[in-house]
C-alpha cells in the first residue's frame, strides 16, 4: 500500500480534546490516507476513545478541527456534517444493536433512512451483508438471543449498511476469545479488500495491531500526548521511546 | 465509461456449454437492483448442462447492490442444480462473493403458524393468568420473609437508598399533588354547590367535599399520582438494572435483590403514602373553600366549622388507613414489574407501562374491598 500518493482522507490538526475544562489529549494531529488500516493505540485511559468519539462527530473537540476530504467537520452546515457522517460506519464496543428490532431490521434500517430503495433491495442488500460476516440466516434473531462475537458481527453488518468510505471500529476483539477475535480480524481484512474502504481501528490488542495495522498512532495518558506515529512493526523495531516499545513488548 | 442504468442478460452459452449472465452498467445505491425473476424463469426452463456463467465485460462501477444480486442469483443456482462460474467479474468482486459464502446459512426452520381453537386460546391465557398470580404471590411472599429480616434486624439495611426514594416520592411529589387535590377539591364544591344551593343547603358543600377528600380522594388520588410517578419509575429503573444484569450481580454476591431494592422502596412508600394522603385530604379542602369563599359567600370560620362537624376522627382514619395499603400496593407493583422485566430497551418500557396499569386496578380493587370492610364495620 503506497497511501502517501493520495490526499488524506481523514486529516486532524492541532486537536485538544477534553470534558469541559478537563484535557485528555493535547495538540494532536495526524492523517489517515485512503485504504489505510489505521490504528489508534495506547494504554487504557489515553484518551483512545475520547478521540474516536471526536473522529465520529460525537463530540466537539475544544480546539483543532478535523477535515473530513478536506471540509472542516466541525465548522459545516448541518446538513453537510450529515452527508459526511453518512460516509462513517461505526462498530460499538458493545456491539449497541437496536434491542428491540432483529438483525434483519438492524441492517435495513440505514438504509430506509438515506436511500431510497425499495423494501425488496433493502432485504436483498441487507441480506448479503449479514451473509458477508458470516450470519446467513439469523435474519428474525434478536441481539439478546446472539452470543458476543455474533452481535459484534451483525454490528459489523449495520456499519456496513450504507458502504461507508471509512469504517471505525471501537475496541473490535473486547469481550472475544482469541479465535473469534482472530477471526473478526481476518474478517476486517477481507473486508478492506473487497470494499476498499479505510479501517480505523481503536485498541490495545497487540495481536490484532500487528497482524492488521497497517499505520499506527500511540497515544500516552500521562503526557497527554501523540507520542509516536508509523507502522507497528516500525515502531516495535526502532522507536526510541520506552513507553511506545514497553507497550508493544508487553513488558511492565 | 458513461453511466448507464445496472442491467443483465441471460441466454445461453456458445457451444452449448450451458447459461450465461451478462452484467453491464453502473451498480451503484442509487440505481437500484433490478429484479431476479428473468433469471429464474430462464434457469427453470433451460435444458442444458447446469453451468452458469457470470461475465461483467461491459460492467461499469460497481458497489454492494452488484455484490447483493450476485449473491441472489448463487442461491438461485444452487436452487435449480447450477454450478457457478465466476472467473468471468472482477477479482475483488470475486472474494466478496466467496466471503458471503464463507460460512453455510443457517438452516431455516419454517415455523407454520398452527390454526388454535378458541377452547386452546382460552386454556393458554388462563395459564398464564394464574402464572402472572403464581409470581406476584411468591414476589409478595419473598417481601414479606425480608420484611421479616428487616425487622429482626438480621440484615444489614440499604439507608442511603431509603432516604433517596423518601424524598423522590414524598417531597419531591408534592408540587403534583397540590395540584391535582386542589383541583379536584374546587371541581366537587363548584359541581356540588350548584345542586346543593338548589335547596338552599349551599353550607352543605363542605361536609360533601370534606367527608370525599378524607374517605376517598384523598388516599385515591395520592395512590394514582404516585402510581404514574413513582410506581412507574420503579419499574424502569429495576428493569434497566435487570437488564444490564445488576440484579444478577447482586444475586451472586448472596445480596437478595429483594433486601436490597425492594424493601427500601417498600417502606419509603408505606411511609411516605399516608403523609401525602394527609396532604391531599387538606389541600383538597382548601380547594373546596376557595370556590364557597368566592361563589357562595360563606365565610371561612363557617366553613371550617361545618367541616369539623362533617368529619369523624373514623371517617379519617379509613382514609389514611386505604393509603398505607395503597403506597404498599404501589412499590409492590412497580418493583415487581421492574423484575419480570425483559431484556431489551423495548421490554423496559413495556415494564413501566404494565406497573402503572397492574397498580391503578390493585388501587381500585383494593379500594372496592376497603369500601365492604368499612360498610360492614359501620365505621
Amino acid at each position: 500500500m503506497e497511501p502517501l500518493h493520495q490526499p488524506a482522507i481523514v486529516s486532524a490538526r492541532n486537536l485538544t480534546l477534553g470534558y469541559g475544562s478537563a484535557e485528555v489529549l493535547r495538540n494532536v494531529s495526524f492523517d489517515i490516507y485512503p485504504g489505510e488500516i489505521f490504528v489508534v493505540m495506547g494504554g487504557s485511559g489515553c484518551g483512545k476513545s475520547t478521540l474516536l468519539k471526536h473522529l465520529i462527530g460525537l463530540m466537539k473537540p475544544l480546539s483543532g478541527s478535523i477535515y473530513y476530504s478536506g471540509r472542516d467537520f466541525f465548522t459545516a452546515q448541518p446538513e453537510e456534517r450529515q452527508s459526511l457522517q453518512r460516509k462513517f460506519g461505526v462498530l460499538y464496543q458493545g456491539g449497541a444493536l437496536w434491542s428491540s428490532l432483529n438483525l434483519l431490521e438492524n441492517v435495513s434500517l440505514p438504509m430506509e433512512e438515506f436511500t431510497n430503495l425499495s423494501a425488496r433491495e433493502i432485504k436483498s442488500l441487507a441480506r448479503y451483508k449479514l451473509a458477508l460476516v458470516g450470519l446467513s440466516g439469523f435474519d428474525d434473531f434478536y441481539p439478546s438471543e446472539l452470543s458476543g462475537g455474533m452481535r459484534k458481527r451483525a454490528a459489523l453488518a449495520r456499519a456496513m449498511a450504507l458502504d461507508p468510505d471509512i469504517l471505525f471500529f471501537d475496541e473490535p476483539s473486547a469481550g472475544l476469545d482469541p479465535v473469534t477475535s482472530r477471526r473478526l480480524d481476518d474478517l476486517i481484512l477481507e473486508l478492506r479488500e473487497g470494499l476498499g474502504s479505510t479501517i480505523v481501528l481503536v485498541t490495545h490488542e497487540l495481536e490484532s495491531i500487528f497482524a492488521i495495522g497497517t499505520r499506527a498512532i500511540f497515544l500516552d495518558g500521562t503526557s497527554k500526548s501523540l507520542i509516536a506515529t508509523g507502522a507497528p512493526r516500525e515502531l516495535l523495531a526502532n522507536s526510541a521511546d520506552l513507553r511506545v516499545t514497553q507497550f508493544l513488548r508487553r513488558k511492565a | 465509461m458513461s453511466i448507464t442504468l445496472p442491467a443483465f442478460q441471460i441466454e445461453e452459452a456458445d457451444q452449448n456449454k450451458g447459461l450465461v449472465l451478462h452484467i453491464r452498467g453502473t451498480w451503484s445505491a442509487a440505481f437500484g437492483i433490478p429484479p431476479l425473476d428473468a433469471v429464474r424463469t430462464v434457469m427453470a426452463d433451460f435444458k442444458g448442462p447446469r453451468v452458469l456463467f457470470v461475465e461483467s465485460a461491459a460492467l461499469g462501477s460497481w458497489g454492494s447492490p452488484l455484490a447483493a444480486f450476485l449473491f441472489e442469483v448463487e442461491r438461485l443456482s444452487e436452487k435449480f442444480g447450477f454450478t457457478l462460474n465466476n472467473e468471468g467479474i472482477p477479482p475483488s468482486l470475486q472474494r466478496l462473493l466467496n466471503l458471503a459464502r464463507a460460512v453455510p446459512q443457517r438452516e431455516l426452520v419454517d415455523e407454520v403458524p398452527l390454526a388454535r381453537s378458541l377452547v386452546y386460546k382460552l386454556g393458554t391465557f388462563s395459564i398464564s393468568i394464574a402464572a402472572d398470580i403464581m409470581s406476584f404471590l411468591t414476589f409478595v411472599g419473598e417481601v414479606a420473609l425480608s420484611l421479616g429480616r428487616f425487622i429482626r434486624g438480621a440484615r444489614p439495611f440499604r439507608a442511603r437508598d431509603f432516604w433517596l426514594v423518601l424524598q423522590e416520592c414524598g417531597a419531591e411529589a408534592l408540587p403534583i399533588v397540590t395540584l391535582i387535590s386542589f383541583l379536584v377539591g374546587l371541581t366537587m364544591a363548584f359541581v356540588g354547590s350548584i345542586q346543593l344551593s338548589a335547596f338552599g343547603a349551599s353550607i352543605y358543600v363542605a361536609n360533601l367535599v370534606g367527608l370525599v377528600m378524607v374517605r376517598e380522594m384523598g388516599a385515591t388520588m395520592a395512590g394514582i399520582i404516585l402510581c404514574g410517578r413513582t410506581g412507574a419509575a420503579f419499574a424502569s429503573q429495576i428493569g434497566s438494572m435487570k437488564v444490564s444484569e445488576e440484579i444478577d450481580a447482586l444475586r451472586t454476591l448472596g445480596i437478595s435483590p429483594i433486601d436490597y431494592i425492594v424493601l427500601p422502596r417498600l417502606l419509603a412508600l408505606f411511609l411516605m403514602m399516608p403523609l401525602l394522603c394527609l396532604y391531599a385530604d387538606f389541600i383538597g379542602i382548601l380547594g373546596g373553600l376557595s370556590v364557597s369563599m368566592w361563589m357562595l359567600d360563606l365565610s371561612l370560620v363557617q366553613y371550617v366549622l361545618q367541616t369539623q362537624k362533617a368529619i369523624t376522627l373514623a371517617g379519617f382514619s379509613t382514609g389514611i388507613i386505604k393509603s398505607t395499603v395503597f403506597g404498599a400496593l404501589v412499590a409492590l407493583t412497580g418493583c415487581l414489574r421492574g423484575m419480570q422485566c425483559g431484556s431489551n430497551a423495548a421490554a423496559i418500557g413495556a415494564s413501566a407501562t404494565s406497573a402503572v396499569v397492574t397498580g391503578i386496578t390493585s388501587i381500585v380493587v383494593a379500594d372496592a374491598i376497603f369500601a365492604v370492610i368499612f360498610h360492614v364495620l359501620d365505621i
